[in-house]
């Protein structure tokens, strides 16, 4: 510990209050206390309010039966609990949410490349798209489209469209969807069967290429073959049973509404067009440095290696532009997921919506915004960490 | 490097630890004096001083103005209009109120709250008084904290429909969508009774009153249900007000009035003596245009409703003549209902049970002595 070569007696004689070493532990713990106390102001200060107010804590109450309506997502009535309609919410939000990342990331890499290209009117429109929604407030931009498309659309004894197939109305998409038959059951084991048959065939590939050392993907083969043995089993299974295994069951209109077939709502849909569209113009951005990122020598190799545009593109810069475009696109995904919380203004049943409903009916203000706030927390850790994990992958390429 | 956030979820879930702990104790707490009434109990419990949830006059008085949580969406009952003013009949009687406390009824700060915002408003004493057509409630008047005052407006949750869809009752609405205004009694009132008659019901939940309304106003929904006043008024603003219709149907009873934090019983008194005032007022006949001349009236019941016998105003903090002030602002009960939803205005609603008790209504006014 003593390294620094002075005499014992040089070090006794500093006094603990002189010791840099010690002021350093001292100043931190007294930092961590100070931090603690002001934490611990601010929640005897809500729990003393509460208190006073005669607000009542605790989360027993999501026991009760919720009794209010929600017409969106997985199977709900108004005789379930809080809790339920609490998950009902999360759900919403998360569906929206995965919808809206995958959706924007297509959309900004498009974008994103557009506004580099040699094209000038390419140029030129994908440069307007970015500056124009960036620089319009979700919200405004959410209730226009909800307001001003949405709602605009055909009502619903007039919707636009196939009949029997898609159907558009101010009231959503409704759509042929299939569902399982009589000789459904029968089907089963060939869905099972696909998916061994896809594993070995992926494996066997990658074998035989790795044996022969070709590149190639092994990827498809394995979906061609999963593809091939579930036809194979549907046209069996009609043949022994006289019966499809699948129907197709269409919207048809139904007293007020389309029935049959399942139907996405136009709440749904405003909001995954908005953050859709906002995100994209931001990621958009988060991809053109990336690509400009990638030195000029790279792609002029790779051109003088006669690989054309969109081969230069697809493997060598983008590969390259990734490390650069990742990071920063977490927090475009955060944003996105956290952005969802305004479907409020629009009338979709995402988590928030709900739970102000859940605290306004209940009186549970704080409780339910701490587990509010918890939910949206735990999603974007996990979001973070699902993203840092594909950034560490990434990375490896690096030499 | 992996797990950097961690600290903050486990912050996350301490608080929620914490929140769950002090709620498993507080239930606890009336149990051991069953006989107390809980919010005597509560507030005997904190140790708090009890001035600290009973000074909302002396509150209100040094910030020389009242603080109002009221609507601004709901015409006849509380909007603002072109000028920028707000006026209804729950904003009349928020004037009343800065009336009988300050004598000028122009001493109010009008806060407009949403269905949601409101109780939250009320806890954390945001405002004094919540006057937005709020249906008074027993949960209301329990778990959310809140103290009703008399209801100024017998009210009851009705449906709007188009007229060409052939609706009459709500037999006919089986898978109807229904817009429907987020964090309202109606919103638990339209599932009830779609549950009871076991209809399928589509809700399509806005938080604002306007955007439920636009909603159904563009085809969005089959029905618009809220109070009857607010679909009287609502129909107003529709683009073509003779394409809809209300069915005849109450889908609950919706006792609207003023309301208050629980604990402040001078504050809650002050509050329900003024609409008792203004009840009294109309059935002894004092109105704005004669209240001057009525202080000179040998009836006793008016002489101590205006203060002129008696020291009723003391009893609750006030000037004796506090109802002088407060019916030369705004007249009384009737004068009320009349400026705001009367034959005059657009709305034109009849009395029906909010007539005085004397007409066979429920408008009964406790004597004042």
């Amino acid at each position: 510990m003593a390294s620094t070569g002075l005499s014992p007696e040089y070090h006794r004689r500093i006094p603990f209050y002189r010791n840099v070493k010690t002021l350093a532990i001292l100043a931190q713990v007294v930092f961590i206390l100070l931090v603690g106390l002001l934490f611990w102001y601010l929640y005897s200060n809500m729990v003393e309010g509460m208190r006073r107010s005669n607000i009542p804590s605790g989360f027993d109450f999501l026991d009760d039966t919720a009794g209010f309506p929600i017409s969106e997502g997985i199977a709900y009535e108004p005789t379930d609990t809080y809790a339920r309609a609490f998950v009902v919410g999360l759900v919403n939000t998360l569906r929206v949410s995965a919808l809206g990342i995958v959706l924007a990331t297509l959309l900004g890499i498009v974008i994103g490349i557009a506004r580099l290209s040699s094209n000038w009117l390419l140029r030129t429109v994908a440069s307007a798209y970015v500056q124009l929604i960036r620089n319009i407030p979700l919200i405004v931009l959410l209730i226009f489209i909800f307001v001003g498309v949405i709602l605009k659309l055909p009502r619903v004894r007039d919707a636009v469209g196939i009949e029997g197939v898609l159907l558009l109305s101010n009231r959503g998409l409704a759509m042929a969807w299939p569902r399982s038959s009589d000789s459904y059951n029968l089907w089963v084991p060939w869905l099972v069967g696909s998916l061994v048959v896809g594993v070995v065939v992926y494996e066997a590939r990658r074998r035989y290429l790795k044996r022969v050392d070709r590149p190639g993907a092994s990827l498809p083969w394995a979906l061609l073959a999963m593809f091939g043995v579930i036809v194979l089993g549907a046209v069996i299974t009609t043949l022994i049973s006289g019966r499809f295994p699948l129907v197709l069951d269409r919207p048809r209109p139904a007293g007020f509404n389309l029935v049959g077939g399942t139907a996405l709502t136009g709440e749904f849909f405003a909001l995954l067009m908005g953050l859709t569209l906002y995100t994209a113009a931001f990621i958009a951005e988060i991809v053109r440095g990336g690509i400009l990122a990638v030195s000029k020598g790279q792609r002029e190799a790779a051109r003088a290696l006669g690989l054309t545009p969109a081969q230069t593109m697809r493997l060598v810069i983008f590969p390259q532009a990734l490390r650069v475009i990742i990071p920063p696109m977490t927090n475009q995904y955060l944003n996105l997921t956290k952005n969802s919380s305004l479907g409020i203004a629009i009338g979709y049943f995402d988590l928030f919506n709900v739970s102000k409903t859940i605290f306004n009916q209940s009186g549970r203000t704080v409780p339910v915004i701490v587990l509010v706030m918890a939910s949206y927390l735990s999603i974007s850790l996990l979001t973070s960490l699902i993203m840092n994990i594909y950034n560490r992958r990434m990375r490896v390429v690096e030499r | 490097m992996r797990f950097k956030q961690a600290p903050v979820l486990v912050g996350m879930l301490v608080l929620a630890l914490l929140l769950a702990a002090c709620g498993g104790a507080s239930p606890a707490a009336p149990t051991e004096s069953p006989g107390q009434n809980t919010p005597q109990a509560q507030t005997g419990a904190t140790q708090a001083p009890v001035a600290a949830t009973g000074n909302t006059l002396q509150v209100v008085r040094d910030r020389g103005q009242l603080i109002c949580g009221v609507n601004n969406q709901l015409p006849g009952f509380g909007s603002v209009d072109a000028q920028g003013n707000f006026n209804g009949f729950d904003i009349d009687f928020c004037k009343a109120i800065a009336a009988a406390v300050f004598g000028d009824a122009t001493k109010v700060q009008y806060r407009p709250l949403s269905a949601q915002e409101r109780f939250p408003a009320v806890q954390t004493r945001e405002v004094d008084v919540l006057i937005r057509n709020t249906t008074w409630t027993v949960s209301r008047d329990t778990t959310v904290g809140l103290d009703f005052a008399p209801t100024t407006f017998y009210d009851g949750q009705g449906m709007m429909v188009r007229k060409a869809d052939n609706i009459s009752s709500l037999e006919d609405m089986d898978g109807a969508s229904v817009c429907v205004q987020s964090g309202t009694t109606t919103e638990l009132n339209l599932a009830d009774s779609f549950r009871s008659r076991n209809l399928q019901l589509n809700a399509v939940v806005f938080e604002t009153h306007d955007a439920a309304v636009a909603a159904y106003d563009e085809g969005r929904c089959d029905g618009f249900t809220t109070d009857k006043s607010g679909l009287v008024s609502t129909l107003v603003k529709l683009r073509n007000p003779a394409d809809h219709v209300i069915l005849d149907v109450t889908m609950s009873k919706e006792p609207l009035g003023p309301a208050v934090l629980q604990g402040d019983t001078q504050w809650k008194d002050i509050v329900t003596w003024v609409v008792f005032g203004l009840f009294n007022a109309e059935e002894l006949g004092v109105t704005q245009a004669n209240v001057e001349s009525m202080l000179n009236s040998d009836d006793p019941n008016i002489r101590r409703l205006l203060g002129v016998e008696g020291e009723l105003g003391q009893g609750l903090g006030l000037d004796n003549d506090f109802m002088v002030d407060v019916i030369k602002a705004v007249g009384n009960y009737g004068e009320i209902y009349d400026r705001n939803l009367g034959p005059n205005t657009p709305f034109n609603l009849p009395r029906g049970i909010n007539a005085q008790w004397t007409d066979g209504g429920l408008i009964y006014g406790p004597p004042f002595r």
